[in-house]
């Protein structure tokens, strides 16, 4: 645990971001989950290029074909190419996972450093709006939002982004009250930067590891929200391709298609797991009192 | 304890005010006007919608609509489903017995998955086999439930012919048959929970391997077994069985997509047909009802936490 002794890093006067670098560098898995989150964001990007066939194209004469040489992943109950439709599904699951979850930071970062640094009743209303959010499962509440939002990606983003954001709230309540009694922003305060100041400069820039690391794994979360919201009917709108919306017809097809409900999943599957994985590396990277280095 | 359990108590009541805002508020959300959508086919016809109107108190100011629907609620009304004609209470308590069973058998799974693989990696840290429980945690947390329930049905339904790829059986009606039915949705449900548990777990056991008594009951020389059974676990499991209480809650939320596929009868199913009905008052009960089991639930956990940890009975 933690000792009285100067960490070790401190000793080769190395800045703590290059340390993190290297400690998360060592974490042989997370660099894994990292690479896997470049190839999927490579392939969203440049599905054009990649995507063997245009994936709204219906063919008569190819339809549910088992995965071959003409069709990798096969094809599904229109015809359409199933390989061409994950590369551009990538892009609904990553657009919907970054985007909520950056809506969510938006949201909870500023709500969370005022209800933090300004105490009394803000804090109190704050708060206990953010317990009453959190006592509502997460799907269920997304799925009330987007229901009543109406069915559509970006109405899927936002129920998403909104019911994720009471936990950065929390997160930065916490953290900036934490900083608000240590002896720096005291010492601010003293020089006297006005609240806003030493909310953006002093406490904000102290509270940038565990929002990257809880970010990390919201977006995981915002991803599977994201395909369950799709697979219901709230999400991405047919025939526009999303992994979610992909399984919800593949399951009628289960007996004759199964590959149809195979990739989009392993898809998700992959891209949920590297981005815990990478959470989870940043984590145990960016803690100062981790004793791994 | 009694004044304890009041203060708590009065930390509630102002979470479900907000609560009751915020279910409320999303009525306001919706575009377009209700009136219209209920109409359907007279859409056109004024007098219809006027008549609508009145007989929901849509023409009334919006915090006198508030006041009808939450002074309701308070006695357990929570309105009348639009498409079904059905109180939606009654709709609700209809269902919950279903997804009850299909949550507690899901947490027993998680429970018996997730607690020993927690105990087993946290004895056996950084060996292989913690490797590997962190592994397959990892993998339940990371795998979607619709879709490890897809693959299931794929390999117990399509190929091995073992199991019903859905519908549901009541196990009033034959118990046998309900497990046949719900084991699958269960195991699917549970995996994930499994995962957190067993995180929960391991976190837990390896803080309690750390401490002094522990240490103290080796150098008694007292076995490993003994050591770790009775000394760590017993206190490692404070903390899980209060996590636990709450991951109960989220068992919830998850029987949605799993009630969905399975086409199991329950609350999770219940609340998607209510949204694609546009059925309004179902959806906003669902997620009342749910909120109000998780705030249960936690007072619970508290009140667990309590009971299980001594060195909080004396306060």
């Amino acid at each position: 645990m933690s000792t009285t002794t100067l960490p070790a890093a401190l000793d080769r006067g190395e800045s703590p971001t290059r340390r993190a670098i290297r400690r998360f560098l060592r974490h042989r898995l997370a660099v894994f989950g990292l690479v896997v989150i470049v190839l999927f964001v490579l392939a969203a990007a440049c599905a054009p290029l990649l995507a063997p066939a245009d994936p709204l194209a219906t063919s008569w004469s190819a339809i549910r074909k088992a995965p071959s040489a003409a069709h990798w992943f096969g094809t599904d109950e229109n015809g359409r190419d199933v390989l061409s439709r994950v590369l551009y599904g990538a892009r609904a699951s990553l657009l919907a996972g970054v985007v909520s979850v950056l809506v969510a930071l938006l949201i909870g970062v500023p709500v969370g450093l005022l209800a933090g640094l300004a105490g009394g009743w803000t804090d109190t209303v704050i708060s206990r709006v953010a317990d009453a959010m959190l006592s509502v499962p997460f799907l269920i509440l997304a799925i009330a939002l987007a229901a009543f939002l109406g069915p559509a990606l970006e109405n899927a983003m936002l129920a998403i982004a909104i019911t994720a954001s009471p936990v950065f709230v929390r997160l930065t309540r916490g953290m900036a009250m934490e900083a608000k009694a240590t002896d720096w922003v005291e010492a601010a305060r003293a020089l006297g930067n006005p609240p806003w100041r030493l909310g953006l400069l002093h406490v904000l820039p102290n509270i940038v590891p565990p929002l990257l690391v809880q970010a990390t794994l919201s977006i995981a979360e915002a991803i599977i929200a994201e395909a369950s919201l799709s697979f219901l009917g709230l999400g991405q709108q047919p025939p526009a391709p999303s992994w979610g919306s992909m399984l919800n017809s593949a399951q009628r097809f289960l007996t004759q298609a199964p590959w149809l409900a195979i990739f989009p999943g392993l898809a998700i599957f992959l891209v949920v797991l590297a981005f815990n994985l990478v959470g989870d590396g940043l984590r145990d990277a960016l803690d100062p009192r981790s004793d791994r280095r | 304890m009694g004044l304890w359990l009041l203060r708590r108590i009065g930390q509630i009541l102002p979470t479900l005010l907000i609560l009751s805002f915020l279910i409320f508020g999303l009525q306001q959300l919706m575009p377009g006007d209700p009136a219209l959508i209920l109409a359907g086919e007279e859409r056109g016809d004024p007098q219809v919608l006027a008549q609508i109107r009145a007989e929901l108190f849509l023409d009334r100011p919006l915090w006198e609509q508030y006041l009808r629907w939450i002074s309701r609620v308070v006695v357990g009304d929570f309105g009348f489903s639009w498409r079904i004609r059905e109180p939606v209470g009654a709709l609700i308590l209809e269902k919950l017995p279903v997804t009850f069973q299909l949550a507690g058998m899901a947490f027993l799974i998680a429970v018996l998955i997730g607690v020993p693989a927690g105990i087993v990696s946290a004895v056996k840290r950084d060996r292989p086999v913690d490797w590997a429980t962190n592994g397959v945690a990892l993998f339940g947390i990371s795998t979607p439930n619709f879709w490890l329930g897809i693959m299931m049905i794929l390999l117990f339904s399509v190929e091995l012919g073992w199991l019903p790829p859905s519908g549901y059986v009541p196990l009033t009606e034959d118990p046998l048959q309900s497990l046949a039915t719900t084991i699958m949705p269960a195991f699917v449900l549970g995996s994930g929970i499994a995962g957190v548990l067993m995180r929960h777990t391991r976190a837990a056991m390896l803080t309690a391997l750390a401490q002094d008594y522990v240490r103290t009951a080796r150098a008694k020389g007292l076995a490993e077994r003994v050591v770790v059974a009775k000394h760590a676990l017993r206190n490692a499991l404070i903390p899980v069985v209060t996590l636990g209480t709450i991951e109960f809650g989220r068992l919830l939320a998850g029987a949605v997509l799993t009630e969905q596929i399975f086409t199991i009868p329950g609350f999770g199913k219940l609340i998607v047909d209510a949204v694609f009905n546009r059925d309004y008052p179902v959806v906003q009960g669902v997620v009342l009802a749910t909120a109000l089991i998780f705030v249960l639930l936690s007072l619970v956990a508290d009140l667990l936490y309590m009971a299980i940890n001594p060195r909080l009975r004396t306060a």
